[in-house]
């Protein structure tokens, strides 16, 4: 969960002492999906923000310390998975759906 | 006005894009996306670069905004329909907009660019060149927006709506947890303003909820429906989304967008500001 894993995307120009990122990958099988949309919810499950992944399948959030829930919606598919991220820490996590 | 005036959805889109009074256009957070691809036909307003004042810090003129649908193609009669990611944040914006410049048919795509994604329904690449036309705006109708000094003057007496997240609101996070945090203004809230995050208005497919699931939403978070309404965020395109389901949703009659939002009112001198989960009182105060 710490530092950015192999093929992650660069936190290059991030000051990760101020920042706490939750970032990651949507794939299906082998293949990333690009155009998914990532739903970031808070510890109550109350919606806090939202991106389409790019087209390498990568999205990123810049959140607050804490537990989260990352909701991935594609065309005939809905995931959650749980996170936690600390400041100055980048949370990898490898979505599939 | 029902909801039918002011919503449609992807189903009379998808039979209506042939028809030659009507211009789809497309307003995107990530202003990259509609080169990418878009609805068959629609055109593009950039919000950075087409829906702002390029030197002052405020939306474009009357003027600038004539120019603008002119260049667009877009006629004073023309059936508008607005769509765009992020739920609609920025289409529910430029429909703010067309509504303060006095456009007569303007309408949201529910659910925007993301449900009709999520219906695998044909986007194209297209480049789209609609002839110019010339475009007359109204003067803009200051009864949508609010200005610094009346959303100060209304804590504790009107409703005033914060619909950024709870972390925002509470003064935890800056800006949407998308967004880098790193910004001038302090963190909180106008003092008094109830918390309902505009993503409560939408399902999860971007949809707005039903009437009586809206009405619920706003009267469970304590708010008046009965007064006059102010809705605010971070810059004011979150807020035109709860701005448009209080005032063309549920139809009422006295409902502001502060586009002036957290920006301005987070970096004013000397008002008061709320910390933490409540409300507060109308001086201000609290802490996280």
């Amino acid at each position: 969960m710490c530092g950015a894993t192999t093929g992650g995307l660069s936190v290059e120009g991030l000051d990760l002492s101020k920042e706490t990122v939750i970032q990651g990958t949507v794939s299906k099988g082998e293949l990333p999906v690009a155009g998914a949309y990532v739903r970031l919810l808070d510890a109550t499950g109350e919606f806090t923000a939202e991106v389409p992944t790019s087209a390498t399948g990568h999205f990123r959030f810049f959140a607050a310390p804490g537990s989260w829930t990352l909701r991935t919606l594609a065309p005939g598919a809905s995931v959650d998975r749980q996170v936690v991220a600390q400041r100055g820490e980048v949370a990898e996590v490898a979505v599939a759906i | 006005m029902s909801r039918s005036d002011v919503l449609v959805d992807a189903e009379w889109v998808q039979a209506h894009l042939n028809d030659p009074k009507l211009v789809i256009v497309e307003v995107d957070e990530d202003t990259a996306a509609y080169e990418k691809n878009h609805i068959r036909g629609a055109v593009r307003l950039d919000w950075r670069g087409d829906l702002r004042e390029p030197v002052r810090h405020d939306i474009i003129g009357k003027a600038g905004f004539e120019k603008l649908l002119s260049a667009k193609g877009i006629s004073n009669d023309d059936t508008v329909i607005l769509y765009g990611g992020n739920n609609n944040w920025f289409a529910a914006y430029a429909y703010w907009y067309f509504k303060l410049y006095g456009h007569q048919d303007v309408k949201l795509l529910d659910g925007g660019r993301k449900k009709w994604e999520l219906d695998s329904r044909e986007l194209v690449a297209d480049v789209v060149d609609r002839p110019t036309t010339t475009y007359v705006a109204k003067a803009p109708d200051t009864s949508i927006r609010a200005f610094r000094d009346e959303v100060v003057d209304a804590i504790g007496r009107k409703g005033i709506i914060d619909v950024r997240s709870p972390d925002e609101f509470a003064g935890r996070l800056l800006a949407p947890a998308h967004l880098p945090q790193e910004q001038s203004q302090i963190g909180g809230h106008i003092p008094t303003a109830a918390n309902v995050p505009w993503s409560k208005a939408a399902n999860d497919d971007g949809t707005f909820k039903t009437d009586d699931e809206l009405t619920a939403l706003y009267e469970g978070a304590g708010l008046d429906l009965s007064k006059d309404l102010i809705a605010y965020c971070r810059i004011g395109e979150r807020s035109s989304h709860t701005w448009f389901v209080l005032k063309e949703l549920l139809g009422k009659p006295s409902v502001k967008n502060y586009d002036g939002s957290w920006t301005e009112y987070g970096s004013l001198i000397g008002v008061p500001v709320q910390l933490g989960d409540e409300p507060g009182t109308p001086e201000g105060g609290g802490s996280l």
